[in-house]
């Protein structure tokens, strides 16, 4: 990009009306306070580039071929793609990915907004309970998924001397479908309300107090206080935490593969675990490439459609008019 | 003032960058100056380490150890081999395992190795030694003792519900019955490691319709899985299941972490169809279980069956394999001489394993259990046809979703019949 001519202001739509220089000081300073030139998002450019563009363009290409891992990739055209679309493993994956996903927006979104308006309040005992709920955050996926398989192990974990005392019997929480399943919707909801709780967190501290001094001398209680003051005013909050929620839900890959290792069978084989299954297990790069593909389109699509439709680009203010 | 500085500044940071590109150029040869050996992580890793220790001592070039866990080793020596990380020698189970290898010319050839030196040749069993063979050229020396699948149990759980081991399938069912009345789980097993509940199918298939059944199979005909044979030992899975014959907690235990064999040690489960380091593994965690109460005996006939009951499954053995591009090629093959020595099999005998030497008879006799080496050199010796694992015998892509299927037959996600079907798709 080109450097701003001398002695004009910045013409970019958004920046700020600079007053007209008056002076080679003035002038001077207006060329600092402008936009700065392309060059200065190179670096990033290039980062994104290296480790996000090239290894996607090189995923789409692999997706072509015939490639173990050894040797070079050997070029197929669209095997790999006419299989994926025939393949009854894959139908089930997309179909629990989606499952997962929104469950995981309905188990989280409730608890998180619920605590993290909760949070944002002057309680007494506020500040210690939260930082004891937001521990989950300091762990790491891998301890969390070997700490919950170490809970619910059927014969040497908790469940084991509880079930019988529940007359449930042995209780293989991770041996059955559904159960498993559940298993890793409560186990990711344990790890990320915490994450979601602070984004809701942040959000209910930005509301002006004299919103809510405003209704209460309107009348209104409590509960219509949250519902027409605190919900709306947190709509961009819950859009960033849906987002994030849908996203991460869709590419969650770690506690499936410690957890369950996507069993039974393949009850909890979501896309990305079999993504990883037919690349270093079965040791087909090409089809797991394109498996990898497509979860990248599908993510990046549904993160759009959420955008668009909660106007979240238009990023309107919600304090309008104050 | 500020120049002699920055010139400074400017000649280190030179000299700085000179020596990372001489580290990035040289990596390669800083690594070369050692022997990379990469085992399979597990407690008898302590044999190689004496057997490395010993030719450090003799050789210019320092052998290392590199530890893999269990869980993703193959997954790790795939990554390596197809970058520029590779090993020099390798731990594998030959055959099936390394064909990929093979296939790219990343091995180097044996047979030059085993021709000039008869003693290491003559060394081996020769039908363990062809199991190191891929097409025809050999690629691994043995470096494991032998691995036959075998049926283990706690002596003491049948003292107490007062039964014997099994001799015939009836036996099986008895017993059943017998355990589960007395509230024992009869068998334990470790489905989430479904390698454990393979080896049932395997052993039912040969019982069943004989090794051919798995041959055909293996050569790549699909619709072998269409035998009656593949049905029944499904069918027969199906009816252990039924019976409770792995109690009702079983799919989400684990072999690698220790829950199947705890189950075993504890008492809390009577049998347990697993691999002969299960033996090792006992020893290693609990001593006293696996001096006293261990017992051990052949996975029993099935009645009709077509095959012999003196066939065995398992692992031949393990084997060592040397990368073609190793900058040690003389030194990594004086290592695999080590694996014949006398030292060598004394060290595998006193750990509990049974080498696969020629000798190893009469090395036995010094085991911690002479018993049971005995047991099974004899059970390996006398067998007609050792079955390797098939996921070791079929390639990556066949036996991953093999597994799996065979996780949901366990598991009773779907039927013998599905089952087969799904097999015959691969």
């Amino acid at each position: 990009m080109r450097a701003l001519p001398q002695n004009r202001p910045a013409r970019s739509g958004s920046a700020p009306a600079a007053p007209a220089p008056s002076s080679p000081r003035r002038a001077r300073s207006v060329r600092q306070v402008g936009r700065p030139g392309g060059a200065w998002a190179l670096p990033a450019l290039l980062y994104f580039g290296m480790f996000a563009a090239l290894p996607m363009v090189l995923v789409a290409y692999l997706s072509l071929t015939s490639w173990g891992g050894l040797g070079s990739p050997r070029f197929v055209g669209l095997e790999n793609w006419s299989r994926l679309a025939g393949d009854p493993v894959m139908h089930n994956a997309v179909w629990l990915s989606l499952v997962l996903t929104v469950l995981n927006w309905i188990v989280q979104t409730p608890i998180a907004l619920l605590l993290g308006v909760w949070a944002a309040g002057p309680q007494r005992n506020r500040a210690v309970l939260s930082a004891i709920f937001f521990l989950p955050l300091l762990l790491s996926s891998a301890a969390i998924a070997i700490i919950w398989r170490a809970m619910l192990d059927p014969n040497f974990g908790p469940l084991a001397w509880l079930g019988p005392r529940l007359g449930l019997g042995s209780v293989d929480v991770l041996g059955g479908s559904t159960s498993a399943f559940a298993a890793i919707v409560f186990v990711t909801a344990w790890q990320f309300i915490p994450l979601h709780m602070l984004l809701y967190q942040g959000g209910a501290r930005q509301i002006p107090a004299s919103l809510y001094e405003a209704a209460r001398i309107d009348g209104a209680g409590m509960l219509s206080s949250f519902w027409h003051i605190t919900l709306p005013q947190l709509r961009h909050t819950i859009t960033t935490s849906s987002v994030l929620m849908v996203v991460g839900s869709l590419t969650y890959f770690d506690t499936v593969l410690i957890l369950t290792g996507g069993g039974p069978g393949t009850d909890t084989t979501i896309v990305p675990f079999l993504m990883y299954r037919a690349g270093f297990r079965s040791w087909e790069l090409g089809y797991a490439s394109a498996i990898a593909f497509t979860l990248v389109v599908v993510a990046t699509v549904i993160a759009l459609l959420l955008v668009r439709f909660t106007g979240f680009g238009t990023m309107r203010s919600t304090r309008e008019g104050m | 003032m500020t120049t002699p500085r920055v010139a400074a500044a400017g000649a280190s940071v030179l000299a700085l960058l000179t020596a990372t590109a001489c580290g990035g150029g040289g990596g390669g040869a800083a690594a070369d100056e050692d022997m990379h050996v990469w085992m399979y992580q597990d407690t008898l890793v302590v044999v190689q380490e004496a057997a490395v220790e010993r030719f450090n001592e003799e050789s210019d070039v320092q052998a290392v150890i590199d530890e893999v866990p269990g869980d993703n080793y193959e997954e790790r020596l795939r990554t390596a081999m197809g970058s520029s990380e590779q090993p020099d020698v390798f731990f594998n189970w030959g055959a099936g395992s390394i064909q990929p290898y093979v296939e790219q010319d990343m091995l180097m050839p044996l047979d030059d190795l085993l021709a000039e030196d008869t003693e290491l040749a003559d060394a081996f069993i020769p039908s363990i030694l062809e199991a190191g063979e891929v097409d025809g050229v050999q690629y691994g020396i043995p470096l494991r003792g032998t691995q036959p699948v075998i049926l283990f149990y706690n002596e003491a759980v049948f003292e107490d519900v007062g039964v014997e081991p099994p001799q015939t399938w009836e036996d099986i069912l008895d017993l059943v019955d017998a355990f589960d009345e007395a509230g024992v789980t009869p068998f334990a097993l470790a489905g989430a490691d479904p390698w454990t509940e393979q080896m049932w199918l395997q052993y039912l298939v040969d019982r069943i319709g004989g090794p051919e059944v798995f041959q055909r199979i293996h050569e790549g005909d699909m619709e072998g899985w269409r035998d009656p044979a593949v049905l029944e030992a499904a069918e027969t899975v199906r009816d252990l299941v039924e019976r409770g014959a792995f109690g009702d907690a079983y799919a989400s235990v684990s072999y690698t972490e220790g829950g199947a064999s705890t189950l075993l040690s504890e008492g809390r489960a009577a049998m347990h169809l697993m691999g002969s380091w299960e033996y090792s593994t006992h020893l290693d965690q609990d001593r006293d279980f696996a001096e006293d109460d261990l017992g051990y005996t052949v996975f029993p006939p099935v009645p009709g069956g077509e095959g012999d009951p003196a066939n065995v499954v398992g692992n031949p053995t393990n084997f060592f394999s040397v990368t073609a591009d190793t900058a040690h090629p003389d030194q990594a093959q004086e290592f695999l001489r080590y694996t014949s020595q006398e030292e060598y099999v004394a060290d595998m005998v006193a750990n509990g394993e049974v080498p696969t030497t020629t000798n190893a008879e009469e090395a036995v006799a010094d085991s911690p259990n002479p018993e049971f080496a005995t047991f099974q050199y004899e059970m390996v010796r006398d067998a007609p046809h050792f079955q390797l694992s098939w996921d070791q015998a079929l390639p990556p892509e066949t036996a991953t979703p093999m597994v799996t299927e065979i996780e949901s037959l366990f598991n009773g996600q779907s039927t013998p019949e599905q089952f087969v079907d799904a097999l015959a798709a691969l």
